[in-house]
């Protein structure tokens, strides 16, 4: 068998590799598969759209004085405003179209939650690499803490925070990247705490890569999908959450006034027939939380998987 | 003297988004009792499938599409699953690569095989007990008596292999079938499992399919050897004969490129470029691409050819060898 | 035999595994649990000489990995010292430190887990030396493509990623990525255990081209014996942490001393060797975490004589550039 030695050398340089397809483009087909998941998303994209274009879709903007007049104040439904348009889904006490009114609250409940969302993502993952990579007695430290705070209900939390802040839209915010960023930093730590292990970021060390460069360019990336999933959970419960005290009337001013206060503000009309105050926003909010938590839940099913096998065979 | 197992021409297929994954795709080969045979091939080319396949344990989206697989004379490919079911672990068993395939985790494993013994025969659980500790006694385990209250976590990797192969041969079924059951264990731990193996079926007179990717392995325990590549069994024969002279240009590859102290130092012959996607099989032999002795004919796919002892799926086989 | 490239001189590693806080309540309880002290590597020395290539063979657990981590810079040592170009690695600083730290490179035995999946295979080769100013930013592509080439991988894929690969693929990137910062000494940690049979040889054999074209000296961990037998110089055994035996790879084959290698080479399979009848040795590997005393080996060894359980044997000269630590020394043969 010796002359077969000679064997042209090497080959595998011709060969096509196995699999041409990008990770990203395998994750947007796998999620693709879920019907679900897509109505939710496209659901989603359209909640996201009409909140962005709020000011050109509306007939009214219902905080411009200029524009609401008293006189159509807890129309029913269907019914025609003074300028004209008409108020399908009614007006409440103030005189507000309902329809703007909810479209620019839902302005501002997604960009409080999607800030919070994104802060408390930031400090927690941060919080957590650091843990995971330091290890000893940093991360106990810190993994205490943690384990504390996830220990008291986020509402109880922020509520506390509140009464010692005060009022105000950044007090808010504040309240919810405190009530929050505990859950990132643990997911991130106990991913991290998976990779750091691996024998990629030994070859890292062993190139003598700085351990700066090594948390952040090998190992934050590979923590990124689990955080994805949190994030999108968080973000709808940080929505939901800010939309509870804003109806306890310790979230959102009344110059600002996200979903949540459009409920509290009809909630005194519920009594007298004119549920459509309160519900319609009650409604958009539902309908936007359970969009995000639909794409969050099938989102972890299609993440999770490939955050072991790294795509094996 | 009739067969335990003729399995022929195989086919199971898996039926995904991507295409049919022809995992097996035409597998014929028959084992006596008491016969050994060493099913080899590289990953993924479709050996544990086989397995699967006789034991009857192909979940969609994969089925056996075509073929008869005959035990002790009748058909069980595709047979109901409560045929199959009184069949595994009790005519034929199936031993992992892990073991923890066959072990429960929460249960002891004087109960686990207690139970496997009852599920099968009418038998009192003393005179159960005592035969499982017989049989933990002939894999080689020490102080049995002690390993039958232990749980799976409290034994080493080797131990739960143990386990797992007396569990097997609980019931003294008639065809075992083991799935690289040393894969995973260390060289001396291996040669013990080797030879303990081969000790029951002496004993037992159980015919055994020992599935494995290491050659050498195959060479120590197997009275014959079927080498798999990409879902077809491309030789067969008598183990001295395939590994002395073997006639299929792949299986002259695997034993050229295996280190041996002839060849210390040297390079070793390499087969060239690797296994091929199963989803998407070149037309012809499968093996053309990496094949030196390929030649036009090879764009047709070859039928098997018996000469002697030997099978063969090759157009241009080392005949010189099998002549010889 | 020129001066040693690398030598490890009385290295030690162990591993604690601390209690956590209800461990430690646990333990003031009197639950009996402590703290649990694995000796990995338990007082190993040896050299290595430039361009040789020396096997380190063992069984699982035995501290393989552990001891090929202390030598590439991963783990650091509890005890001992290692010298790489006779300087003590440990008190390296600066230019002189990062110098060896590149030197010593290791391939990793799992193709899958050894390759960041979120990085480009460019970026993957490409990343330590762009980091370290061995080719600027405008170089890297055709600094690349130059190693793709020499590994046997084609340029054109370089803007894959790693799962797009084979496993063999991907063993010749994790190889390119260690020789793109031109080391002197490699560590292969079971390197070619996860290839498939046919892919062994042909990562055998580039491993052998390498060591040619970039004078490179190895370490080659594995428990496959005709691996280490085909391509090492000499041989390592080890045994629950110690070495055991260490001599050229002939002398180790043909004449070994120490009663556990013997085994070892009695136990691997062979093609040569059909349907026989093994005599295996008896026993298990014992637990690292308590192993026997004296020589680790005598509650599994056919020779033990009473003195085994009660002293460790040392290593000792047997004959030249051949030695092993047991008490018979090789007169039970
Ligand atoms: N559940 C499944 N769905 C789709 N394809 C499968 C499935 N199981 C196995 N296959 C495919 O069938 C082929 C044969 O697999 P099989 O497990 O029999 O290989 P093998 O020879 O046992 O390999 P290994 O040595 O890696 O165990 C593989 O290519 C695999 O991709
Ligand atoms: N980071 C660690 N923490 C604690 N114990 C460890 C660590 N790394 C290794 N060990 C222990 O040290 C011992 C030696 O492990 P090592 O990985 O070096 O063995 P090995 O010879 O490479 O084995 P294998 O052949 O299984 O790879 C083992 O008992 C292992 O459990
Ligand atoms: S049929 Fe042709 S390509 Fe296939 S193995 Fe034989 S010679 Fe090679
Ligand atoms: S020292 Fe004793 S127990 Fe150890 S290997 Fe030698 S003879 Fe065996
Ligand atoms: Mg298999
Ligand atoms: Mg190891």
């Amino acid at each position: 068998m010796s002359d077969a030695t000679a064997e042209a050398a090497p080959p595998e340089a011709t060969i096509q590799p196995v699999d041409a397809e990008t990770p990203f483009q395998r994750f947007v087909s796998e999620f693709l598969d879920s019907k679900v998941a897509t109505a939710a998303f496209l659901f989603l994209l359209a909640i996201i759209a009409l909140a962005i274009f709020a000011p050109w879709i509306t007939p009214q903007n219902p905080y411009d004085l200029a524009q609401v007049d008293v006189l159509d104040g807890r129309l029913a439904p269907g019914s025609e405003a003074f300028a004209g348009y008409t108020m399908w889904l009614g007006s409440d006490g103030a005189g507000r179209d309902l329809y703007s009114a909810i479209l620019y609250g839902l302005r501002i409940s997604l960009s409080v939650g999607v800030t919070s969302g994104l802060i408390a993502l930031v400090i927690g993952m941060a919080v957590g690499l650091l843990a995971a990579y330091t290890g000893g007695r940093t991360e106990n430290v810190i993994m205490r803490i943690v384990d504390l705070q996830l220990s008291f209900p986020a509402a109880l939390v922020a509520l506390m925070l509140i009464a010692i802040l005060g009022k105000g839209v950044d007090k808010i915010i504040l309240a919810l990247v405190v009530a929050q960023w505990a859950y990132y930093a643990r997911t991130v730590r106990a991913s991290a705490l998976v990779e750091r292990h691996k024998e990629y970021v030994e070859a890292a060390a062993c190139l003598g890569i700085s351990h700066a460069r090594i948390v952040f360019r090998h190992i934050m990336p590979n923590c990124l999908a689990p955080l994805i999933v949190v994030g999108t959970v968080q973000t709808a419960s940080a929505i939901s959450l800010e939309a509870t005290l804003s109806f306890l009337g310790v979230g959102m001013p009344q110059t600002s006034p996200s979903l949540g206060v459009l409920i509290a503000n009809g909630f005194e009309y519920m009594l007298s027939g004119r549920y459509w105050i309160s519900v319609f926003p009650g409604v958009a909010l539902l309908v936007t939380v359970v969009s995000i938590n639909l794409v969050g839940d099938h989102l972890r099913d299609v993440l999770n998987p490939r955050l072991n096998t790294g795509g094996g065979k | 003297m009739s067969k335990t197992l003729e399995v022929s021409g195989l086919k199971t297929h898996f039926f995904m988004r991507a295409g049919v994954a022809k995992a097996v795709d035409g597998v014929d080969f028959s084992i006596g009792p008491g016969e050994v045979m060493g099913l080899v091939g590289e990953s993924g080319s479709g050996k544990s499938i086989t397995g699967f396949s006789i034991i009857g344990l192909i979940d969609p989206p994969g089925r056996i599409v075509e073929g008869s697989i005959r035990f002790k004379g009748a058909e069980i490919a595709n047979a109901p699953e409560e045929t199959l079911r009184t069949l595994r672990g009790n005519r034929i068993a199936m031993i992992f690569q892990d073991p923890m395939m066959t072990l429960n985790p929460v249960l002891r494993v004087d109960t686990q095989m207690i139970e496997a013994l009852q599920a099968h025969k009418k038998i009192g659980r003393h005179d159960a007990w005592t035969k499982a500790r017989d049989t933990l006694g002939l894999v080689g385990i020490p102080a049995p008596d002690e390993r039958m209250r232990a749980y799976p976590h409290q034994l080493s990797g080797g131990m739960r292999q143990r386990v797992a192969i007396a569990t097997a041969f609980l019931n003294e079924p008639d065809l075992i079938i083991a799935d690289e059951p040393t894969t995973a264990l260390d060289v001396t731990i291996q040669g013990q499992i080797i030879h303990e193996a081969q000790e029951l079926c002496r004993r037992s007179g159980a015919s055994l399919i020992w599935i494995t990717h290491d050659l050498a392995v195959v060479a120590g325990i197997a009275d014959h050897i079927s080498v798999m590549y990409a879902g077809r069994i491309v030789e067969q024969g008598d183990i001295d004969d395939v590994i002395d002279r073997p006639a299929h240009p792949y299986t002259v590859g695997l034993l050229g490129s295996v280190p041996t102290a002839n060849n210390r130092g040297q390079k070793l012959y390499q087969i060239r470029g690797m296994a091929p996607n199963i989803l998407a099989l070149p037309t012809g032999c499968a093996f053309k691409e990496r094949c030196p002795r390929r030649s036009p004919d090879c764009e047709t796919s070859p039928e098997a050819t018996t000469r002697g002892e030997k099978i063969y799926r090759c157009h241009h086989p080392h005949l010189e060898a099998v002549e010889a | 035999m020129s001066a040693p490239l690398l030598e490890i001189r009385n290295v030690s590693k162990r591993f604690v595994r601390r209690l956590d806080l209800a461990g430690k309540i646990a333990s003031r309880l009197g639950a009996g649990v402590s703290e649990e002290t694995v000796h990995a590597v338990d007082n190993v020395s040896f050299s290595i000489a430039k361009g040789e290539v020396v096997g380190l063979v063992g069984e699982s657990g035995c501290g393989k990995s552990t001891l090929g981590r202390v030598v590439a810079g991963i783990h650091k040592p509890t005890e001992g010292q290692v010298f790489f170009e006779g300087q003590d690695v440990a008190a390296l600083t600066g230019a002189r430190k990062r110098e060896a730290t590149l030197a010593i490179q290791m391939i990793f035995q799992d193709p899958f887990a050894s390759l960041n999946p979120r990085m480009r295979v460019e970026d993957i080769i490409g990343e330590a030396p762009v980091y370290h100013g061995l080719t600027t930013r405008a170089g890297a592509a055709s600094y690349v493509d130059e190693i793709m080439t020499k590994v046997g991988l084609d340029p054109s894929l370089k803007k894959r990623y790693p799962h797009q690969f084979s496993g063999g693929q991907r063993q010749r990137i994790g190889i390119a990525r260690a020789l793109a910062v031109k080391p002197k000494f490699l560590v292969c940690d079971e390197a070619i255990a996860a290839l498939d049979v046919s892919i062994q040889a042909q990562v055998i054999n580039l491993f052998m081209d390498l060591r040619e074209e970039f004078d490179l000296t190895y370490l080659f961990i594995s428990h496959d014996l005709s691996v280490v037998e085909h391509i090492a110089d000499r041989v390592v055994i080890m045994y629950l942490g110690r070495v055991v035996e260490s001599a050229g790879t002939e002398n180790v084959f043909e004449r070994p001393v120490h009663p556990y290698t013997s085994a070892l080479l009695a136990e691997a399979p062979r093609l040569d060797q059909r349907k026989r009848a093994f005599v295996p040795i008896k026993g298990e590997i014992p637990s690292p975490l308590e192993p026997p005393h004296g020589c680790h080996f005598h509650p599994r060894c056919p020779h033990a004589v009473p003195e085994c359980s009660a002293d460790p044997p040392a290593l000792e000269t047997v004959r030249t550039d051949h030695v092993a630590a047991c008490h018979l020394r090789g007169r039970f043969v």
